[in-house]
C-alpha cells in the first residue's frame, strides 16, 4: 500500500517522509545536542511543533468531512477539545495526591468546589488505555448520535453549517459550568506526569511530538486508503450528486455518518495529543471560533487532497504565533483578509494552484 | 397463477404488468399534479409517456422512484412489491432504476469510475469500503461502454463529456444496475440531430430485456421509437393510450397537447 501511493503520488509521500523527518530530528536535536548548537531546537520549539502537528491532524480530519464529502462543518473543534477533555481527566487523575489539596483522589477543582465525591463519569479515566478508550468514544458517539439526526432527516448545506456551530457553542457553555465537573472556567491544567513520566521534561515532550508525528502519518496512509476505496468514490459522489447517488441504490445518510465518525475520532486523537503537549484543556476549545479556523487551514491549503490540509494548519498555524508575537491585535483582520483572498484567488488553496502550475507547465 | 414459487424478492409479472399505479394522486399546495392515475406498464416493453409540461410526467417518475409519496392510491412492482413501502435506495435495489432530466454523472470521477459505482452488488457502508472489482465485473462494466459507446473515454473524467456523452453514461449507469424497469425522463433534450439518432437506437436495443418508460417531449423522437403504446398524460391523469397514429389522430390530444 506504501510503495504504491508513493509510486503516484509524489507530493503526498514527499510530505510524509518530511513530517517523519521532523518528527525524528527535532526531538532528536533537542535531546542530544547542545542548548549552544545551532541545530538545537528549544524545549519550546518542540511543543510548538508538537501542536501543529496535531493541528494537521485536525485539519486532516475536517478534509474527509468538508473536502471529500462536501460537509461544511463549522463545529468540529468540538470533537478536538472533546478528546482532549479525555485525556485531560486522565492527567489529572495521575496527578494524584501532589495536588495543592494533596487530595489523593479528587482533582483540586473539586476539593475547591467541596465535593466529597468522584463523580460516576470520572471513573476509568485513572487507567490510560480507559483514557485512550473514551478519546475514540466520546467524540465518535456524539458524532453518530448528531449526524444520525441530522443526514437522517437530510439536513444539508448551510442549515447543516449552523446546527453544527450551534453543537460547539452548546458544549462550550456546558463545559463552563463548574457543576459539569471538568473544571469551568479553568478547564484541567497542572499536569504532573504521563505514563508515570514527568510531563515538563524535555524527553517527554520530545517524544510526544514524536507520537504526534507518527499518528499524523498512519492517520494520512489510512485516510489515503479509505479515499482511494470505492466507499473514498462513494462519498465523493455523495458530494456532487448527492441525489444519483441515493438512485444508484446507496444509503447516503450511512455513508456520510462513517465517514463523519471517522472524522471525528480522528479529531478526537488530536485533541488528546493537543493536550499534554499544552498543558492545558479549557473550554475555550469548543469556542466556535476555533471551528472556523479549522476551516480556513483547509480551505487555504486546498480542499480534497488531504495533503493540503496538513501544509495549511501548519502554515496558517505557523504565521499566527509569529503575528501573534509581534502584534497581537491584527492576527484576526490577517487571517480574515487571507481566507478572503485565497477564496478569491486560489480556490482551490495553495496545492489547487500548485497542480494549475504543474499541469500549465507540462502542456 | 404462476405455478413455480417465486423466489424472495423476485418480481412476480405472472399477471403481465410489472408496474401498477392505481389511484394514485399527488397535490402539492392544494395544486394536483396527480389526479387519480393508474397506469399499467408490461415486462419487457417500451413506453412512451407524452404530456403537455405541468401534466405530472416528472411527478409519476418521482412516485415511482419514492422520492414522493402519493396522498392516496397503490403502486406495486410486480404482483407483490408495494413501493410505497420502501425508500429511494431500496427501490433502486428492487431493480427500478432512474435516469434525471439533467444529466445527472460525477463530473469528478472517471466514465469508468461512473459505472463502477453504479454495478449492481453490496451497496453498504462496510461492503463498499472492502470491495474489489471482481473479473465478471470488470467484463460487464467493459460491456456497457461498448453499449453505449463511450470504451475510448473510459479514463477521462465524466465532467469533460459533451451533454449527449453524459446522458449515455447516465443511461450505461442505469443498465449497471440490472433493472427490471428504467425510467428515462427526457434523454434527448439538448441533443444534435445524429445524437438523438443513437439515442433512438440505444434505447430499442435495450427493450426486450427490462422495461423501459420514455418521458420526452421531442414528438419526432417518441415517433421513432413508440412501436406499441404511447401514453399521453394530461393535468395529471391518463388522458388516451394507444400506438401514435391512434394518439396523435385523438381530437383531444390534438386539443391539449400537439395544437392542430
Amino acid at each position: 500500500m506504501l510503495l504504491n501511493f508513493y509510486k503516484h503520488d509524489k507530493a503526498a509521500a514527499f510530505l510524509m517522509v518530511s513530517i517523519g523527518f521532523i518528527a525524528l530530528f527535532v526531538p532528536l536535536c533537542n535531546l542530544i545536542l547542545p542548548a549552544e548548537s545551532a541545530l538545537h531546537f528549544s524545549a519550546y520549539s518542540v511543543s510548538l511543533i508538537g501542536k501543529y502537528l496535531t493541528f494537521a491532524l485536525l485539519g486532516l480530519s475536517l478534509d474527509l468531512v468538508w473536502g471529500y464529502c462536501g460537509i461544511l462543518a463549522l463545529g468540529h473543534g468540538a470533537f478536538f477539545a472533546l478528546g482532549g477533555y479525555a485525556m485531560g481527566m486522565y492527567l489529572m487523575r495521575q496527578i494524584g495526591n501532589r495536588g495543592v489539596y494533596g487530595n489523593p483522589l479528587l482533582p483540586d477543582f473539586m476539593v475547591f468546589l467541596n465535593w466529597r465525591e468522584l463523580p460516576w463519569y470520572w471513573y476509568g479515566f485513572d487507567q490510560f488505555w480507559f483514557a485512550a478508550l473514551m478519546v475514540l468514544l466520546v467524540p465518535g458517539l456524539l458524532a453518530f448520535v448528531f449526524g444520525w439526526l441530522a443526514f437522517r432527516s437530510r439536513v444539508t448545506g448551510v442549515y447543516l453549517s449552523i446546527i453544527t456551530q450551534a453543537l460547539t457553542y452548546a458544549l462550550l457553555l456546558a463545559f463552563f459550568r463548574n457543576e459539569m465537573g471538568f473544571g469551568g472556567n479553568n478547564g484541567l491544567t497542572d499536569f504532573k506526569e504521563i505514563l508515570g513520566f514527568n510531563i515538563q521534561s524535555e524527553a517527554v515532550r520530545a517524544y510526544l511530538l514524536m507520537a504526534s508525528g507518527m499518528v499524523l502519518i498512519m492517520a494520512f496512509l489510512v485516510s489515503r486508503w479509505v479515499m482511494d476505496s470505492k466507499l473514498g468514490r462513494v462519498v465523493t459522489a455523495i458530494r456532487d450528486q448527492e441525489m444519483r447517488v441515493r438512485f444508484l441504490g446507496y444509503r447516503v445518510e450511512l455513508f456520510k455518518l462513517w465517514i463523519f465518525v471517522f472524522a471525528a475520532m480522528l479529531a478526537g486523537i488530536a485533541g488528546a495529543l493537543y493536550v499534554p503537549q499544552v498543558g492545558i484543556i479549557n473550554p475555550s476549545e469548543f469556542s466556535p471560533l476555533n471551528s472556523l479556523e479549522i476551516v480556513i487551514w483547509v480551505a487555504i491549503g486546498g480542499r480534497g487532497t488531504l495533503y493540503g490540509a496538513i501544509v495549511g494548519a501548519v502554515l496558517v498555524n505557523y504565521a499566527k504565533t509569529l503575528l501573534t508575537g509581534w502584534a497581537p491585535e491584527i492576527w484576526l483582520f490577517f487571517l480574515g483578509a487571507t481566507f478572503i483572498l485565497a477564496t478569491v484567488f486560489l480556490p482551490d488553496g495553495l496545492f489547487g494552484f500548485w497542480q494549475c502550475r504543474l499541469k500549465g507547465q507540462k502542456s | 397463477m404462476s405455478e413455480l414459487a417465486l423466489k424472495a424478492g423476485e418480481v412476480d409479472t405472472s399477471h403481465g404488468p410489472i408496474l401498477y399505479m392505481e389511484g394514485v394522486s399527488v397535490s402539492f399546495d392544494g395544486f394536483k399534479a396527480l389526479n387519480n392515475l393508474s397506469l399499467y406498464i408490461d415486462a419487457g416493453e417500451l413506453r412512451c409517456l407524452i404530456g403537455p409540461n405541468g401534466a405530472g410526467k416528472t411527478t409519476l417518475m418521482d412516485v415511482i422512484t419514492g422520492k414522493t409519496r402519493p396522498d392516496t392510491g397503490s403502486v406495486f412492482f410486480g404482483q407483490t412489491i408495494d413501493l410505497l413501502q420502501m425508500d429511494e435506495p431500496a427501490i433502486a435495489q428492487a431493480g427500478i432504476c432512474r435516469k434525471f432530466q439533467k444529466p445527472s454523472v460525477f463530473d469528478m470521477l472517471s466514465v469508468f469510475e461512473n459505472l463502477e459505482l453504479a454495478l449492481a452488488t453490496h451497496k453498504g457502508v462496510w461492503p463498499t469500503l472492502f470491495a474489489k472489482l471482481s473479473s465478471v465485473h470488470r467484463e460487464r462494466i467493459e460491456q456497457v461502454l461498448e453499449t453505449i459507446g463511450l470504451t475510448e473515454h473510459r479514463h477521462h473524467l465524466a465532467g469533460i463529456l459533451s451533454h449527449g456523452q453524459k446522458q449515455w453514461l447516465e443511461i450505461g449507469m442505469l443498465l449497471m444496475q440490472e433493472p427490471k424497469v428504467m425510467l428515462v425522463d427526457e434523454p434527448v433534450a439538448g441533443m444534435t440531430h445524429q445524437e438523438v439518432e443513437r439515442t433512438a437506437q440505444l434505447l430499442l436495443s435495450l427493450q426486450g430485456e427490462r422495461s423501459i418508460i420514455v418521458v420526452e417531449h421531442d414528438m419526432e423522437f417518441v415517433r421513432s421509437i413508440a412501436q406499441h403504446r404511447v401514453t399521453v398524460l394530461h393535468e395529471g391523469s391518463v388522458l388516451t393510450e394507444g400506438t401514435m397514429d391512434e394518439v396523435q389522430n385523438d381530437p383531444r390530444v390534438k386539443q391539449v397537447y400537439l395544437g392542430d
